[in-house]
């Protein structure tokens, strides 16, 4: 069965990627929401280290991550070992293996933008809800969630869009296996290594309109969202 | 002040560096990554041979290379684990035909760290449930790899290790699968469990050379090494019996 001149296990790649995409996403905004808050609200004296490890992946190269991940969750390891007994199989070759990876490499580009869409929420508004007894759940949930969305909706878009363009650690760790680790940027890396330059053609063609299309509709939205958002 | 005192002595000591370097002639080789450790000792011996001379290495698959090498890359001798790559280069006007030269065949081994994995039974003994990953390069587009799945459909155990079976994006990638023990066992190249670094680490046993069709391997003076003498001298310099002595020690079979 092929599509546009390319076989099935080609837009299974794209699929795998954009699956990859996804998970990594919610798994970034269910940590990195609190995680954001957390940060701008703590005292904690250790704040600005932290801020720091967590900026590291926009620098720090993927292959670095790949690396890592790779010796210290080796099965002989101890850290290895619990992941084999908690999910069944090793962390290296497997999707939940890419997503561990996803998700260290995308961090700082949800969580920085996370952060900064709830430090807009302005402080008047927090106290005035508190004053007139609402719960801190329902200030986070009413207000802080509601104000900030355009901004966490713009932190989980890049995210989606980083990981759609892994390499990197995907190449480190994955192993190659079809419909599990062979993501789109490894299966066109596999074209050209192959020399089938026809179909990496073809391919690149896709990956780069779908690449367009998420980053249009990822904007699309975002305004959407930020003329509905709550004016003082 | 004080700043101005150290900038011109490091001024001219970058410059006195750059010179120096640009002294040296360059010779730029794009090389197959089962040479990674024979190539080395290789080019020492060669520089010997050649004051001056300062070989530059780039390792990497042979395919990747080809594809490169026909896109104008600078590499001025390829090394490829597999003839077809110079040849086909050759073909096309990208390298030259009477620099042509095999250097040897490559072999195949299984590499294990694990004391559990049986090496004693060959490629039959990779169904054990013992063994649960085998790495080999990816057939797609690694030589080493397409003697790793000829090997493996010669000896009627392709289809049942298929579930076991992880790729590496290269031969080096499959070792560093093997001895990180991510995968229980790996098919990689003898050039690499014979080399000093890798020797005593873990366990090997050769795969029998009739499983599989000859890993030739041979280089070529692409068109960028056109006018470099020191290319040709290069490729030449692979059939001294210092060098032909290097590739064997590192598991090359001699053709000559």
């Amino acid at each position: 069965m092929t599509w546009l001149g390319l076989p099935a296990p080609l837009w299974q790649a794209l699929i795998l990627s954009i699956e990859l995409a996804t998970v990594t996403t919610v798994v970034l905004m269910l940590v990195g929401i609190p995680l954001a808050h957390w940060l701008n609200t703590t005292r904690f004296f250790g704040r600005s280290f932290l801020e720091v490890i967590i900026s590291l992946p926009i620098v720090l190269p993927p292959t670095v991550i790949g690396f890592y991940l790779l010796v210290t969750f080796a099965p002989q390891t101890p850290l290895g070992q619990l992941w084999q007994a908690v999910f069944g199989h090793g962390l290296t070759f497997s999707f939940a293996g890419l997503v561990v990876g996803s998700v260290l490499y995308s961090f700082p580009f949800a969580v920085q933008p996370y952060q900064a869409a709830l430090r807009s929420v302005p402080k008047e508004l927090v106290e005035a809800a508190a004053a007139m007894g609402a719960t801190s759940w329902q200030v986070t949930r009413h207000l802080r969630l509601r104000w900030a969305r355009a901004g966490i909706f713009a932190g989980s878009g890049l995210a989606f869009a980083h990981t759609m363009g892994e390499f990197g650690v995907v190449l480190m760790l994955g192993g190659n296996l079809e419909g599990k680790t062979r993501v789109s940027s490894i299966a066109l890396y596999d074209l050209t290594q192959a020399l089938e330059f026809e179909q990496a053609y073809r391919y690149a063609a896709v990956l780069l309109a779908v690449s367009m299309l998420i980053l249009i509709m990822v904007s699309l939205l975002q305004k959407h969202l930020e003329i509905k958002q709550p004016t003082m | 002040m004080l700043l101005r005192n150290w900038i011109k002595p490091a001024v001219f000591a970058l410059m006195a560096m750059i010179s120096a370097s640009a002294l040296a002639e360059e010779l730029l080789v794009a090389a197959a990554s089962d040479l990674s450790f024979v190539l080395p000792e290789i080019n020492k011996a060669f520089e010997t041979n050649h004051p001056g001379v300062s070989v530059k290495v780039s390792l990497g698959s042979s395919g990747n290379f080809y594809a490169q090498i026909q896109n104008g890359a600078p590499y001025q001798v390829f090394m490829s684990a597999d003839e077809k790559y110079p040849r086909d280069l050759i073909a096309r006007g990208n390298a030259l035909a009477d620099s042509y030269n095999v250097y040897g065949t490559g072999r195949i081994a299984l590499w294990t760290m694990k004391p559990e994995v049986n090496l004693s039974s060959g490629l039959s003994g990779l169904t054990d449930v013992r063994v649960a990953k085998i790495a080999i390069a990816n057939p797609a587009h690694a030589p080493y790899g397409r003697a790793a799945e000829a090997a493996f459909k010669k000896q009627g155990v392709w289809e049942a290790l298929q579930p076991k079976l992880v790729y590496g994006e290269n031969i080096s990638q499959t070792a560093q699968f093997v001895q990180t023990g991510n995968v229980d066992v790996g098919v990689v190249a003898m050039s690499l469990v014979l080399s000093p670094k890798m020797r005593g680490v873990g366990r090997w046993a050769e795969i029998s050379s009739a499983l599989y069709p000859a890993l030739v391997q041979a280089a070529v003076v692409t068109k960028a090494g056109e006018n470099s003498a020191i290319a040709r001298d290069f490729v030449k310099f692979l059939d001294t019996a210092e060098a032909r002595d290097l590739l064997q020690k590192y598991g090359f079979r001699d053709t000559k």
